[in-house]
This record gives C-alpha cells, sequence and structure tokens, in this order.
C-alpha cells in the first residue's frame, strides 16, 4: 500500500471512526469455539450509519462468524459489540429480542417459510410484532413491502417452491423490510446467482437504501465486483481481523497483497 | 516375557478398552438424555410464557390428532379381530370362550392401545415434525424466525410438545374403541357367542381406572416422542441427509423408548395403587 492511499484510507476510516455515527462498533471481538483456535482475533471495527458497508473476505476469515455476533447469535469469547448504542454481549434474551426487531435481515437463499405464500411470508413479522394493527392495515403494509422489492402483484400468492430465484429474493427483502428496520443485513446475496441476477441483486440493494434513507445497509459477499458497485464503505477480513477498511477506490488503491489479489481476481471476474 | 504374559497382556488391553469404551457409552447416553430432559422441560416452559400460542396449538393438533384417526381406526380394529380370535383359539380348550371379551378389553385399555397408538403415531407425527423442523434448520428458517425476535422453541417445539400429549390419550381412547369393535365383530358375528354375556363379563372385569391407565400412557408416550423427535429435528446438522438422518434417529429411538417405557410406567402405575391402598387402609 502507497503511503497516500494508506493515509487517505486511514484518514476516511478514523474520520468514521471520530464522527460517533456509528451503527455498530466492534471493539477487540475475540471467539474460540474449542479453547484453541481464535475464528475472529482482536477485531475493531465501525459500521456507520445510513451507509451500505460491504464485509468480504476468502472463506473462514470470519464474516459469518462476525454477522452472528451483531445479531447476537453467538456470544463472543471477549470484546464487545455496540448496536444503535446499545452493548449487546451481555444482553438478556428478552433485550435481544426487542433489539432484533431493528434488524431486516435477507438470507443467502432468502429461507422463506415454504407453508406461507409471499404475502404471508412478510405479514409474519408485522403480526409477530406489530399487534396493535388491524389485519387490513398488516396486509396493506406486506403488499407495500412486496411492491418496495419489485414483485409483481400476479406473483404475491405464489408460494416458495413455485418462485424463481429472483423472486425469491424479492420477497426475502420484503420480508426484511417489514418492521422499517433500522439496519438490514444481506448475507450474500449473490453467491451462486448467475450474473443477469446478480446485477438485479446488486440493484436491489441499492435502490431500497435509497428508498429507505437512514437504513444502515450491511452486505457479506464474496463478490468484490458487486462491493465496489454499491458500497460506500468495503470492509476485507483476514483471519479473524479487519485487514482493510476504507473506500472501493482505497480498495483498487491498496498495496497489500491479499487485497491485490482479491481485487484483481474480483474485478475480472467481473469484467468476464 | 513368556506366551502367557503377553497373553495377559492382550487380554488386560482388551479389557481396558472394552471398559472405555462401555464408559463412554454410558457418559454420552447420560448426557443425550440430560440434554433431552433439558430442552423439554424448556419446550414446556415456553409454551406458558407470552405470546402464547394457542392458534399453533390447534394446527399440531390436528395434525398429530386429526390426521391419524384413520390409521389408528385401521390399526385398532385389526388388533382388536386378531386379539379375539387368538384368545379365543386358546380359551376354548378350557372352555373358557366367554372370557375372550373381557381379555381382550383388559389387554387392549392397559397395555396394547397406548403403546401401538404411541409407535403409530410416533412413526407418523413424530417423523413428520423431525422431518421438519430439520428442514428449517439447513434451510435457515429458523435462523430467520431467530433474526426475526421470534423465540424458535416456543414457536415450533413447544405447541408440538403439548399437542402430541393432548392429542395421544384421544387417539388411545379411539383406538381402544375400535379395537372392541373389532372383538364383538370376531366373537359375537363370526363365533356366535352370547352377546349378553360377552358385555356382561366385560363389564364385570373392566373399571374405568383400567382405561385411565392406558389414557395416561398415551399421554406420557406422546410427550417422549414429541420431545425426541422435535429435538432431532430442531438440532439436524447438514444438509438433506443431515434431515434423513435426525428423522431415522428421532423416530426409531422414540419407538424404541415408548417399549421400554411402558413397562416402567406400568410399574409405576402398579406402585401407585400399592401405595394408594396403604394411605387408605
Amino acid at each position: 500500500m502507497t503511503e497516500a492511499a494508506k493515509a487517505s484510507g486511514n484518514n476516511k476510516v478514523s474520520e468514521m471512526m471520530n464522527q460517533g455515527n456509528n451503527a455498530i462498533i466492534v471493539k477487540a471481538l475475540r471467539k474460540t469455539f474449542n479453547d484453541e483456535e481464535f475464528v475472529v482475533n482482536g477485531m475493531d471495527l465501525n459500521i456507520p450509519r445510513g451507509k451500505i458497508t460491504v464485509i468480504i473476505g476468502f472463506s473462514g476469515t470470519g464474516k459469518s462468524v462476525l454477522l452472528k455476533h451483531i445479531l447476537g447469535l453467538l456470544k463472543p469469547t471477549s470484546g464487545s459489540i455496540q448496536v444503535l448504542g446499545q452493548e449487546i454481549t451481555a444482553m438478556n434474551d428478552h433485550d435481544l429480542k426487542m433489539l432484533r426487531q431493528k434488524y431486516g435481515m435477507l438470507f443467502q437463499y432468502a429461507a422463506l417459510f415454504d407453508d406461507m405464500d409471499a404475502v404471508e411470508n412478510v405479514l409474519f413479522p408485522i403480526r409477530e410484532h406489530r399487534r396493535d394493527l388491524k389485519e387490513d392495515k398488516m396486509v396493506e403494509i406486506a403488499h407495500a413491502r412486496l411492491h418496495d422489492a419489485g414483485l409483481a402483484e400476479k406473483d404475491y400468492h405464489k408460494l416458495p417452491s413455485e418462485m424463481s430465484g429472483g423472486m425469491r429474493k424479492r420477497v426475502g427483502l420484503a420480508r426484511a423490510l417489514a418492521l422499517d428496520p433500522e439496519i438490514l443485513i444481506y448475507d450474500e446475496p449473490t453467491t451462486g446467482l448467475d450474473p443477469v441476477l446478480t446485477e438485479m441483486v446488486d440493484n436491489l440493494i441499492v435502490s431500497t437504501h435509497n428508498l429507505k434513507k437512514g437504513t444502515t445497509s450491511i452486505v457479506v459477499s464474496h463478490d468484490l465486483f458487486g462491493a465496489f458497485r454499491i458500497a460506500d464503505h468495503v470492509v476485507m477480513l483476514d483471519a479473524g481481523r479487519v485487514l482493510l477498511h476504507g473506500t472501493p477506490e482505497d480498495f483498487m488503491h491498496s498495496e497489500i497483497e491479499l487485497v491485490k489479489r482479491f481485487v484483481t481476481k474480483g474485478v475480472h471476474r467481473g469484467e468476464s | 516375557m513368556t506366551g502367557y504374559a503377553i497373553f495377559r497382556t492382550k487380554v488386560n488391553e482388551t479389557f481396558d478398552g472394552a471398559f472405555l469404551w462401555m464408559w463412554r457409552q454410558v457418559v454420552l447416553t447420560v448426557l443425550e438424555i440430560g440434554e433431552l430432559a433439558h430442552f423439554g422441560l424448556r419446550a414446556i416452559g415456553k409454551f406458558f410464557q407470552r405470546p402464547l400460542r394457542f392458534s399453533e396449538l390447534i394446527v399440531h393438533m390436528e395434525f398429530v390428532g386429526n390426521k391419524s384417526v384413520i390409521i389408528i381406526c385401521l390399526s385398532g380394529v385389526f388388533t382388536g379381530m386378531a386379539l379375539a380370535y387368538q384368545i379365543y383359539l386358546g380359551f376354548k380348550h378350557v372352555n373358557a370362550g366367554s372370557l375372550v371379551g373381557p381379555t381382550v378389553a383388559l389387554g387392549i385399555f392397559r397395555e396394547l392401545g397406548p403403546v401401538l397408538t404411541g409407535l403409530i403415531v410416533a412413526a407418523r407425527a413424530g417423523g413428520a415434525m423431525a422431518a421438519r423442523l430439520g428442514t428449517m434448520r439447513v434451510t435457515e428458517q429458523i435462523d430467520a424466525l431467530e433474526v426475526m425476535g421470534v423465540d424458535p422453541v416456543q414457536y415450533l417445539v413447544s405447541p408440538r410438545i403439548i399437542a402430541s400429549v393432548i392429542v395421544m390419550p384421544l387417539l388411545t381412547g379411539v383406538f381402544d374403541f375400535v379395537a372392541m369393535v373389532g372383538c364383538w365383530f370376531i366373537c359375537i358375528k363370526l363365533l356366535d357367542m352370547d352377546e349378553a354375556q360377552f358385555w356382561d363379563r366385560t363389564a364385570a372385569w373392566i373399571a374405568p381406572y383400567h382405561i385411565y391407565e392406558g389414557l395416561f400412557k398415551a399421554a406420557v408416550f406422546g410427550l417422549f416422542f414429541a420431545v425426541i423427535c422435535t429435538q432431532r429435528g430442531y438440532n439436524t446438522k447438514g444438509g438433506a441427509e443431515g434431515v434423513g438422518s435426525s428423522t431415522n434417529r428421532g423416530v426409531v429411538l422414540s419407538m424404541v423408548l415408548i417399549i421400554v417405557l411402558d413397562f416402567f410406567v406400568t410399574n409405576l402405575i402398579n406402585s401407585f395403587y400399592s401405595w394408594k391402598e396403604v394411605l387408605t387402609r
């Protein structure tokens, strides 16, 4: 990495840290499952509020484990995680449940409930957490979310088994948006998709982010080309730590060998 | 070392290995029982927490109960018929044909009714529970529930367990009834026994507590197969193979346990009667 690029990257990161406007702050996070090997090993990371942050890295670098920590599905061995100003590592089940209502998550394969149609899938979190609303209002919200996610009205009553991959992603996204979350998480949204569908999902992420102003979007991905297209910030993980955190430009100009390898392969794949 | 010394060393090593293996199996079994008990108690406790899942309970009662009625009726009627005929073949040699009805009734109400209902429902509904939860686990649907702030144990597991406990005695009641219809058909319509004597002897031998015993056993079997099958499904690992494996293990363990438990619950019930007798003296 050239001194200029390093300085530029560091300046931007420190600028983000200083702003105090972070949705998520991870400090000295460590996690081991067997008391020997640390999957996450002293990770420090700030995810800025209202931006799209893409977390990339090779397989086994701790992306999924980091995500599970942010969601409160795993407890760290040591370290701290603050989400929207609340420390989640010491939260009880009830508080975590309340916090999770502020998250929306699109899973890799959408994870739709296969016995429910598109509308029922989107209605599910609304029925669970907005019991004060009348059924008509709930259905209206569900339809609006499906519309926002770009699902055609004729597909509203299809079961997941009758949907294409793209339709499932749209329904998954509509379900993630159902409760107007403050943080939207996309877990490898384009893995295994063809280039056309990949671009569609990337566009969907950006349009959703633009539509829901102020929402913090976190995308965990292998796809660097896609990351460069959609990200305000990119975080690269390696060996359970943050290798580089910066803008896509910082990554393009990085002199770090691993980043260069990732960028070269990622961009070539994207270009092809 | 002499040949004898070598032989002794080998024998010792073999015994040590066998002992260690057995010890390991014992520890693993105890751990597994502990895990099952913890899972079951947690799920039952969560059923009574808010938000209450009554609509889910009704859905699962319909699935476990209503959808098992035909298979239970078919099994029940033929079990009653076969049992009546076999007992008649034995009893006719001692001129005790009139006791076929009450003997079948006792066997069905106290043993065969709850055990066969347990085995049939464990295979049908228990297998379906394990497969459904296993599929939800491997397709991240359970993770999705958790991320949405919905407790998956309370939403998916608790209603299934409570539904099985409620519905199993009802299904056993149906089994008992149709088995007695089968028995009546063989005795009265095919073997030409005296109907009045058949009902008179049966009424004289059978007390309501014989039926309650069977219903109690059925509720216990319902609890056990539901806990085992949901726990196996909920903790499924891997893909389709994992789902198949947890379904298979859940059903096999449930069926074996129903037969083993039957012995212990029977003893428990008899001990209860003994204590009751002592206390009321």
